[in-house]
């Protein structure tokens, strides 16, 4: 099962409740999907559908309830938590809305922090690193602090700091949530660009529909948990 | 992660809230500093206490007497004995004998008499013990007014203090004077021939009947004042009220208490001298039990301070014992500010830690970070602690010195860090640090990242 018909993501009937005190909330409820090697998908549906649990279940931050996600033909939900990082660390990289750099940290050492966390030898690093910066047009911002870079610049430090572990995977979560639709534009550019240069499998969760159309291979909806289209499924249909 | 990666982030994450955690690390401090200063006190007046007792030479010492001593009186005890060389005599070739043992630095007997002291038209009765030349570094000579003998036969005197006020109201004019000593000194006597028995079947003969006894006087010098009592130790200076070289007593062939007992014995008509006990200094305490085994191997009875030192090292372990239980209240006190810390860390360092797992951390590389910082703050504590502590434990040396000098007491060391303090101290702090770690950095490491990337 190294890939299910070449897919690098496969979710089978995978779901994830959450009790809130007597109420059962069903995150994600028994979704399959597949995500080919070298796609751009994007998860879109409104706030509270579903689709940053789901992709958060994709990355290995959290455990479905039930069903299985295959990443590259690993189940995720037979892991262990050491193995989950591993996959974390390695396999997929994460770009968030909220760009998550260590606001004390340079970029370089922002983006040197996966290295570390996959024990690549330091002699390997700066280069990985300034090629990481580089490929998102920031090597010139190498020992700049994330609060001294405008919102698209944080965005693309994140990128950045996602692709240097060179992971198959990337998972954006709402990449241009917090950026003005110009510096939006950008970002999905440049994400669109490593999809087709490197044939990176990117999963985008996004709430605009155009962003969207423009730059994703293919859409999946997701409402109240459930997907809801998914014209893969409807192909196979 | 690796060790110097996680040693750097631990670094920065504790630069970054630089005052908490210096206080943090200041609580350790002053909990290691009051373990190292209580310990260094107590570590020094076990070193204080031993270097004494090393001094007196009460614990390298091993002190000989004949089994002669301890029998009854005359040849027929000696007859009975079934093993004669179990009771031979303590004298000159038996001290050379034990010289000769490994290890056995200085052999030599206890010559003390009673002797009539003349000076300025005073006499008083006084008893006068010889003392070795290896007595000038010793410990019960510490207190001399003026100086110690200039040689093993000179014709000098010291008189302890209290005697010499008996002479003179201000004994420290006595230093540079000349006294007279009158004293018996022992003859050899013809055994009267002819001589019958005596009582219970016993031959004149087996008493040998002793010794003659001639007046004699002596000019001494006086060098020294001794403003001490030198001990009291079997065979050793004490019980004397003036001293001599020890050769010079051998040679004025004083008639000494002991010899009426052993006027009893055939002994004494020998030529050679028969010692009463002999004194044996060994080369350190550890050899003692084997030179007190030989010297009973040899035939005499032998006996050593060397339980008492025994006694005197568990008292001290019992000591540094509660001294260090006392001086780690304060680090347990500090190890709850560790927690403290590294649990506000955990709330205010929640969103970075749901960062780093979500870029390849798992629960054990969290884990390991927050020990790491729980370990360097006991680590920079432990070492801020030692110098502190070392510091606080000179204060009290320099002010016990200070008050001691102010009481015309000669000044001491009561205070010692040596090596296994300072390590043990910055070990024990890094170990409690560690300890008060396990908690904040479990929950740490147990943080779900999903929650934790949510956290504002």
């Amino acid at each position: 099962m190294a890939d299910r018909n070449g897919a690098a993501i496969h979710t089978d009937e995978v779901s994830r409740h959450y009790t809130m005190g007597t109420a059962l909330i069903r995150a994600v409820d028994e979704v399959t999907l597949e995500v080919r090697a070298g796609e751009f998908l994007a998860l879109l549906g409104s706030s509270g559908s579903g689709k940053s649990t789901l992709l958060n279940l994709m990355a290995g931050l959290d455990r479905p309830t039930s069903g299985a996600i295959l990443a590259f033909g690993h189940d995720l939900a037979g892991m262990s938590s050491q193995e989950l990082a591993r996959h974390r660390g390695r396999t997929v990289g994460m770009v968030f809305q909220a760009f998550n750099l260590l606001p004390r940290m340079t970029l370089a050492e922002n983006v040197e922090l996966p290295l570390r966390l996959a024990e690549v030898e330091r002699s390997e690093r700066a280069g990985r690193v300034r090629e990481a910066l580089e490929r998102v047009g920031l090597d010139a911002r190498l020992t700049h602090r994330p609060g001294e870079l405008s919102g698209g610049e944080q965005q693309r430090a994140a990128l950045a700091r996602a692709l240097v572990n060179r992971p198959k995977i990337l998972l954006a979560d709402e990449p241009t949530g917090n950026l003005d639709s110009h510096t939006g534009d950008e970002i999905l550019q440049l994400l669109g660009e490593i999809n087709t240069s490197f044939g990176m499998t990117i999963v985008m969760v996004t709430h605009e529909r155009a962003l969207a159309e423009r730059f994703a291979h293919r859409i999946a909806l997701l409402a109240d948990g459930k997907l809801v289209k998914d014209p893969e499924r409807e192909g196979q249909r | 992660m690796k060790a110097l990666d996680l040693a750097e982030l631990a670094a920065r994450n504790l630069r970054e809230a630089l005052l908490r955690n210096t206080l943090t690390t200041l609580g350790i401090a002053v909990g290691v500093a009051s373990l190292v200063a209580t310990l260094s006190l107590g570590v020094g007046l076990q070193e204080l206490a031993s270097r004494r007792l090393a001094r007196s030479g009460l614990f390298d010492t091993v002190y000989v007497t004949s089994r002669q001593n301890f029998r009854g009186l005359g040849g027929a005890a000696r007859r009975l004995d079934p093993n004669p060389e179990q009771s031979r005599p303590l004298d000159e070739p038996a001290r050379q004998q034990i010289e000769h043992l490994a290890n056995v630095v200085e052999v030599y007997p206890e010559i003390r008499f009673t002797t009539e002291v003349s000076y300025a038209g005073r006499k008083q009765l006084a008893t006068v013990a010889g003392v070795p030349p290896s007595a000038r570094s010793s410990d019960a000579f510490e207190g001399l007014q003026g100086g110690f003998f200039s040689g093993p036969e000179a014709e000098e005197a010291i008189l302890q203090v209290d005697f010499a006020r008996e002479l003179i109201s201000q004994p420290a004019a006595l230093i540079g004077q000349t006294l007279l000593l009158r004293y018996a000194e022992r003859g050899p006597v013809e055994t009267p021939k002819g001589s019958r028995s005596v009582s219970g079947g016993l031959n004149v003969d087996d008493f040998g009947l002793g010794f003659s006894v001639i007046p004699r006087e002596k000019s001494l010098h006086i060098v020294g004042i001794l403003e001490t009592d030198p001990g009291i130790a079997p065979g050793g200076f004490g019980r004397g009220r003036m001293f001599i070289p020890l050769q010079l007593a051998q040679r004025l062939k004083p008639v000494q208490v002991t010899e009426l007992r052993d006027l009893m014995r055939a002994s004494l008509s020998s030529t050679t001298p028969i010692y009463s006990s002999l004194t044996v200094h060994v080369s350190s305490a550890k050899q003692v039990q084997a030179v007190e085994d030989a010297v009973k191997q040899m035939g005499f009875l032998a006996f050593s301070l060397l339980d008492a030192t025994r006694s005197l090292q568990r008292f001290f372990a019992i000591l540094d014992v509660f001294l260090g239980i006392f001086g780690s209240l304060a680090l347990a006190v500090a190890s709850l500010g560790i927690i403290n810390t590294l649990v506000m860390a955990i709330l205010e360092r929640r969103r970075e830690i749901g960062i780093l797992k979500a870029l390849g951390a798992g629960d054990r590389d969290v884990r390991q970070l927050f020990f790491a910082e729980a370990g360097a703050m006991g680590l920079a504590g432990g070492a801020l602690g030692v110098a502190l502590g070392w510091s606080i434990g000179r204060v009290i040396n320099f002010g016990t010195n200070l008050y001691l000098h102010r009481q015309n007491l000669p000044r001491e060391n009561i205070w010692s860090v040596p090596w296994w303090l300072v390590a043990g101290a910055i070990g024990f702090a890094v170990l409690v640090s560690l300890a008060a770690g396990i908690y904040p950095a479990s929950r740490a490491a147990r943080l779900d990242p999903v929650q934790a990337l949510r956290y504002e």
